[in-house]
């Protein structure tokens, strides 16, 4: 579906076990190239929309589409697999494999899609000199910095071409100055690759770097203003 | 790209080598754990199948190339009348007469000493006939038809220590002969004591006229085998048996099958405990990268990818454990064999260096099981790692998933527990135990599983502690809090313990009821004994001149003789001596009794004879004795006895007289008279004794005989020792790594614990608490394990397999040494661990992902 969105979401509604509401009647569409910021307070349910978009988790009722396919209807092999070919994530922890070389860390996600080693490796060392890490693919994570590892993260999250990118606090454990070379890189590197990206932060500093920045509160989402 | 599969190759060889290449040592530890099992498995696989082939090429020998033998029941044998008219039934191309008898000779050398017509074992049994030193061939010259050659086999030239040319005096059958040494028997397999003389020789000096004790026959080409072995059974007197190639090597095989498949099942305890070593290994590796697992999962690796992930890496482990396992287990084969022989010190086998015989199809069936062993051990831990909430655990982080809250259930391992002792009830199949080791296995399993509710239960009173010291208070938290991690470490230590335990408390058992049984049957001041009286002994004459001695009391003289009952299966014991049934408590230990019917003859039946042939007290049963060939007793009693372990039976002495008219006795039970020494009496006998029997004559006082007794039940079970220290070694490495890998792992929760004060010989102080509990806990679960599966290889294994009953004694003292060393090394082996960790910057641990 080449003209289908990135993401959509509609008439989303989460509860958590305890029977308490987090959001209903969520509704959101991003388009191919935009970041769009969700801040909210600690609680409110930010990480777990996330998780109901990559497919980890299951809403309550309403309707969620990654580049025009519905994942409500889908088994969770589905799920996966849509999730590997089409979804990029950033994580405030970094999540790099420490026993894997810069390299392979970055070339996790073509790897799961069976891509041959060789090819593999090639584009990851590509996607790192893109980061600004050429010619480190033979390092490991325990030889870089804190603003390094959040680069390979970046790298590995776009190395697939994925449509959309989930950023969960992708600055929260860098200093300011760190924090902001990776904000600039985030959004030249998923504007230049064409994806949609949904960060998730407490940042007003790394909500700027959106094209859109909604509050996420138990009644939905609510635009905050546009960036 | 490429179809979809669950897996990429690639990544499982990413993940596989960074995995092993961050922690070497327990990959290696898995390995070897893996190995040693399959090494032990095999090794003694191997043993035994190269006793049981020496055994068989030493039957062969004997037999040589005869289709069918018929033997005597009785050392006494058979009349040679028999002899033609088998050699003249239908289908019979030859017969070979032989005469059998043990024999012994002028410098201490014991041998079986055969008498064959040369002419008719040259065409049956060619391996007996003997060649002179030079000749190149068989001997057909003159030397093997002299009357007094006697051709001597390599084992009985050692045996004898004499020359070619040497003359002897051979004793046999109570009488003695001098014999020259005219040659050897080439074809005789090592092991063998064999000496061959002319069968007219045999019969006549050592009073066998008119008796044979086998008969080698060869067949017709194209004869219908069953048709001929029917015609002779109809031939057959109840003095003889026919015995084919399937029986003979069905009794070689039940001679020693239960003893084989113990020690067989003791090398798959170290398997077993191996596979928890796997399992603890695997479990502490996806414990420590669940957050790398999530990682993949939430990149796209679907669940059964995970699940293959985990599996192939035991996989992995379990193939080059068990190929490892094979190469070790040639060597220690090796190594054993010319050690402790093809038996393992149990007894069975008379050839003491039997050629290694590798079976590929055995070792690749016990390297199955390595590989079998590991997948187990990782398959729970593979199906942790692919059920996992990913986006749960990549926020949580290493350690243990569980909630705190929630308490672990025990009843999966309550249902495997009672599966383990209703399986205990089983009878035995096929004659093993198989039903009473399953019923083990279960025990083991439940006890494991239930080690999480376990631990909690027994920490539990720890909580209450009013103002703990802050590391006793943290250990204790932890335990608690966490008790899968804690079961991790405890499964490797209560699988060894329990097995351990298990197999001290049947071995204390079993050595204390032979030492308590040697004592009530050993009652007498001096035991005399006729070594190989095969139809010879003390004739009535000499026994009365004995009995008369001023430095005898009392005197019981007795007879022992080889019954075979069944042709597949080893011969029983007949003993006749002095019993009477009002005072018979007193002097056999008596297991059951019934009433005796006016006019029958009583005898007594020992435990494994009335097992192996479904005996009760108050029936009847025919014995082949007495002119008419058999002879029908009363089973008056079952008696324990655990010196025959294919079967004894008792009558009294005159009974045996009445019925076998055999007068001689080749055993005497001694009371002396008050301030006699035993030598005494022994000096005053052998005057009395002819000369041929005073050779063959031994005496010894019971403090001997049990030392003699309990050194034979020591050197055949010290295999089990050596074998169970290896589970045991094993076992506590297992410990000590475990808890290494969980402190290693623990690095981040003890940086916090730095940055919030808590000082670093505190943290080792917690985990040494932590170690000891851990330690305690196991050893009091491993402990009513190891006791409660005691029960089965006591009440259910060893009758099974052995036909011996026992009362359990609990061997206390190693029970205290073993709760103490248990948590004294998980103690030691946490503060190591922990010292390392704590020793690294605390600020860097914290920060570090995981």
């Amino acid at each position: 579906m080449p003209d289908a969105l990135p993401l959509s979401l509609s008439g989303l509604t989460k509860s958590l076990p305890g029977g308490r509401v987090l959001f209903q009647d969520l509704s959101l569409q991003v388009r191919p190239g935009e970041i769009v910021a969700v801040m909210g307070e600690s609680g409110v349910g930010k990480s777990t929309l996330l998780n109901l978009i990559a497919g980890l988790d299951l809403a309550d009722s309403g309707r969620i589409e990654i580049s025009g396919q519905a994942l409500d209807s889908l088994s969770d092999d589905v799920r996966t697999a849509l999730r590997r070919d089409n979804i990029g994530f950033v994580f405030q922890a970094f999540h790099i494999l420490p026993h894997l070389t810069l390299a392979q860390n970055v070339a996790l996600p073509l790897v799961l899609a069976h891509a041959a080693q060789r090819e593999a490796l090639e584009r990851a060392d590509a996607m790192l000199a893109r980061v600004g890490l050429g010619g480190r693919g033979g390092d490991f994570p325990a030889q870089v910095s804190g603003g390094e590892l959040q680069r390979i993260a970046l790298a590995r999250a776009l190395v697939h071409r994925p449509a959309l990118l989930l950023a969960d606090e992708p600055t929260g454990n860098l200093d300011p100055q760190t924090a902001e070379r990776i904000l600039d890189l985030f959004s030249t590197q998923v504007r230049e690759s064409g994806a949609a990206a949904v960060m998730v932060t407490h940042s007003e500093r790394a909500a700027a770097a959106a094209d859109r920045i909604l509050t996420l509160t138990s009644e939905g989402l609510v635009a905050a203003h546009a960036a | 790209m490429p179809p979809d599969r669950a897996l990429s190759p690639t990544l499982l060889r990413w993940m596989m080598l960074g995995e092993w290449r961050a922690r070497p040592s327990r990959v290696v530890l898995a390995i070897m754990a893996i190995a040693i099992g399959v090494a032990l498995g095999l090794a003694v696989h191997i043993v035994n199948r190269s006793a049981l082939d020496e055994f068989a090429r030493a039957v062969r020998t004997v037999s040589g190339e005869s289709d069918l033998q018929i033997h005597a029941v009785s050392p006494a044998g058979f009349p040679e009348g028999l002899y033609p008219q088998v050699a003249r039934a239908q289908g019979v191309a030859m017969a070979s007469p032989v005469v059998e008898l043990a024999a012994r000779t002028d410098t201490g050398g014991q041998f079986t000493l055969l008498g064959v017509d040369v002419l008719r074992a040259a065409a049956v049994t060619p391996s007996l006939i003997g060649r002179r030193p030079g000749a190149d061939t068989f001997d057909s010259s003159e030397a093997v038809f002299q009357a007094d050659a006697l051709f001597l086999s390599q084992d009985a030239f050692q045996a004898l220590g004499r020359p070619v040319g040497a003359r002897v005096t051979v004793t046999a059958a109570g009488r003695s002969a001098e014999l020259q040494i005219a040659g050897t028997l080439p074809a005789a397999a090592s092991g063998q004591a064999l000496g061959v003389v002319d069968i007219a020789t045999a019969q006549w000096l050592f009073g066998q006229i008119g008796q044979l004790q086998r008969l080698d026959v060869r067949l017709q080409e194209g004869a219908d085998r069953a048709r001929v072995e029917n015609e002779l059974g109809r031939l057959l007197p109840r003095a003889a048996e026919l015995v084919t190639a399937e029986t003979e090597a069905r009794r070689s095989d039940n001679l020693s099958r239960a003893y084989r498949v113990n020690l067989e099942m003791l090398a798959m305890v170290a398997l077993l405990t191996g596979g928890f070593l796997v399992y603890s290994a695997q479990s502490l590796s996806v414990a420590r990268r669940r957050p790398q697992f999530a990682l993949l999962r939430v990149l796209g690796l679907k669940p059964r990818g995970m699940l293959r992930q985990v599996l192939i890496e035991g996989a992995v482990l379990g193939v080059t454990g068990a190929g490892l396992g094979i190469l070790l287990g040639v060597g220690l084969a090796a190594l054993a064999l010319n050690l402790f022989g093809g038996d393992l010190g149990g007894g069975y086998f008379a050839a003491d260096r039997p050629r290694l015989v590798f079976t590929p199809v055995a070792a690749v069936v016990i390297a199955s099981l390595g590989l079998i062993v590991a997948l187990a051990g990782s398959l729970l831990p593979a199906l942790e790692a692919s059920r996992a909430q990913a986006a749960v655990a990549l926020k949580a982080g290493a350690g243990d998933a569980g909630d705190p809250r929630r308490a672990p259930m025990p009843w999966i391992s309550v249902a495997l527990l009672g599966a383990g002792a209703l399986a205990a009830f089983g009878p035995p199949v096929g004659g093993l135990p198989l039903l009473g080791y399953l019923s083990i296995a279960l025990m083991l399993a439940g006890g494991v599983g239930a080690m999480p509710w376990l631990a909690r239960v027994l920490i539990r009173p720890l909580r209450r502690l009013r103002n703990p010291a802050p590391p006793v208070a943290l250990a204790v938290a932890r335990l608690w809090g966490a008790p899968r991690q804690a079961a991790i470490a405890l499964c490797g230590i209560v699988a060894s313990t329990s097995l351990m335990v298990a197999m001290a408390v049947m071995v204390t058992s079993f050595r204390g009821s032979v030492d308590e049984w040697l004592v009530q049957i050993l009652p007498s001041d001096v035991y005399m004994r006729i070594e190989d009286a095969t139809g010879g002994g003390i004739p009535p004459e000499v026994q009365a001149r004995i009995a008369a001695l001023p430095q005898l009391e009392a005197v019981d003289f007795r007879q022992e003789a080889p019954l075979r009952l069944a042709p597949d299966r080893p011969a029983v014991r007949l003993i006749a001596r002095e019993l009477d049934p009002a005072t018979i408590k007193e002097v056999l230990p008596l297991v059951a009794r019934a009433d005796i019917p006016v006019g029958a003859v009583a005898a007594w039946v020992s435990e494994p004879m009335a097992d192996i042939y479904r005996l009760k007290a108050g029936q009847r049963l025919t014995l082949p004795i007495g002119s008419g060939g058999t002879t029908q007793v009363w089973v008056a009693g079952i008696w324990r006895d655990y010196s025959n372990q294919f079967g004894a039976v008792a009558l009294d002495s005159d009974d045996y007289t009445r019925i076998t008219g055999d007068r001689l006795r080749s055993q005497a039970a001694m009371d002396l008279a008050s301030g006699v020494r035993p030598r005494a009496v022994a000096e005053a006998i052998r005057e009395l004794l002819p000369p041929a029997v005073a050779r063959q004559t031994d005496f010894a006082e019971p403090r001997n005989l049990r030392a003699v007794a309990l050194q034979i039940f020591d050197r055949s079970f010290a295999v089990t020792y050596a074998l169970e220290a290896i589970a045991i070694v094993v076992g506590l490495t297992g410990v000590a790594a475990t808890f290494s890998a969980q402190t290693l792992a623990r690095r981040k929760e003890f940086g916090m614990l730095r940055h919030v004060g808590v000082l670093r010989r505190q943290i080792v102080l917690m985990l040494a608490t932590e170690g000891a509990l851990l330690g305690l806990v196991g050893a009091v679960a491993g402990l009513a394990l190891g006791v409660a599966m005691s029960q089965v290889l006591i009440h259910v294994v060893n009758p099974q397999s052995f036909h011996w009953t026992m009362e359990t004694r609990l061997p206390w003292g190693l029970f205290t040494i073993l709760t103490l060393a248990l948590a004294v090394t998980s103690a030691g082996a946490a503060v190591l661990a922990g010292r390392g960790a704590v020793s690294s910057a605390a600020v860097q641990a914290v920060r570090e992902d995981w």
